[in-house]
């Protein structure tokens, strides 16, 4: 679908959350000239849309216990990308999952895959099932945890809405 | 967790409902008082479980995005990856065990402005920048299932 100027301005509005407050759509409307009936419809409008591919209560893995963060990353031949990838993000453990461009000859790898478990061995394990599962047992692959996380907020989008407080 | 925390985050990681009062309809839908709700909710985010009320935006649908990489020596990674989290345009940023040991996304209106973001962190770090775009997402974001222990 084609966004409206509006629908813009709701996505920036709403980075870095909803408020937690009884009227939350008619704050975020007010941090951008919106009315909250217009901010609703553009919301409703995007979800059907499936430009919001999910609203609601976005989580930190890390803070449920859920610490082993692992991007799986996989060398899978170009005509079977497609049903490996579909066969990937079935998983309930899988969080993301996209096609990349290689990098040759320093990146190899053109799957992405995020796995999110509480150990690691629990994590290298559902690696081994999704490969089994999905025929590639045999292709080339490597698994990312990360060791550290120095940032992690909505994406902006070149947007920057005002802060709350400065709405008069 | 309590059991409230736990049937929100069970419930309502996707199709919230978008109504004017939002936090009564989940409250209904639990059947406890909006002022739980949103209590709870304040909680989970203070102690930073929850990381925001949003949207899961559709990668490509608004703006342009990557995910970029570089390899990082040691002894500059702290002062690098704090470099890279100062643009606003970044919105994730992750040291990781490979020698490619910094991942971060970027996000702004279009790809000119991503690329002009690269360009300057290849300017002010002289490292190379892997940039690896999505071309494909195969992935239906359902929220994601927390098996309670």
């Amino acid at each position: 679908m084609d966004l409206s100027e509006t629908d813009r301005l709701v996505v920036a509005a709403i980075v870095d959350g909803l408020p937690l407050s009884r009227r939350p759509f008619e704050a975020v409307g007010a941090r951008v000239g919106l009315g909250e009936e217009q901010v609703i419809d553009s919301l409703k409008r995007m979800r059907d849309g499936g430009v919001i591919k999910r609203f609601g209560l976005i989580v930190r893995h890390h803070e449920l216990g859920y610490r082993a963060n692992a991007m799986t990353v996989w060398n899978i031949p170009d005509d079977r990308v497609d049903a490996v990838g579909r066969c990937f993000g079935k998983f309930d453990f899988v969080t993301l999952c996209y096609r990349r461009p290689r990098h040759m000859p320093d990146w190899p790898y053109n799957l992405f895959c995020m796995v999110h478990g509480r150990e690691r061995d629990a994590v290298l394990e559902q690696v081994e099932n999704l490969a089994d599962a999905c025929g590639v047992e045999n292709v080339g692959r490597d698994v990312l945890f990360s060791t550290r996380r120095f940032k992690q907020c909505g994406a902006r989008y070149g947007y920057a809405p005002k802060p709350l407080e400065s709405v008069a | 967790m309590n059991d409230i925390q736990k049937s929100l985050l069970d419930e309502f990681q996707r199709d919230m409902p978008l109504t004017a009062r939002p936090y009564q309809a989940m409250a209904d839908r639990l059947g406890i008082s909006e002022d739980e709700v949103i209590e709870t909710l304040t909680k989970l985010s203070e102690n930073g479980v929850l990381s925001r009320v949003g949207a899961v935006i559709r990668p490509g649908t608004v703006g342009h995005s990557t995910l970029a990489a570089m390899s990082v020596p040691a002894d500059r990674l702290e002062s690098v990856a704090a470099l890279i989290s100062s643009f606003d345009a970044v919105n994730h940023n992750y040291e990781r065990e490979h020698n490619l040991n910094l991942w971060f996304v970027i996000a702004a209106a279009d790809r000119q402005e991503v690329d002009l973001v690269i360009e300057k962190i290849e300017h002010l770090t002289g490292i190379k920048v892997l940039n690896l775009p999505m071309l494909e997402d195969y992935h239906l974001d359902l929220g994601f299932d927390l098996k309670w222990t």
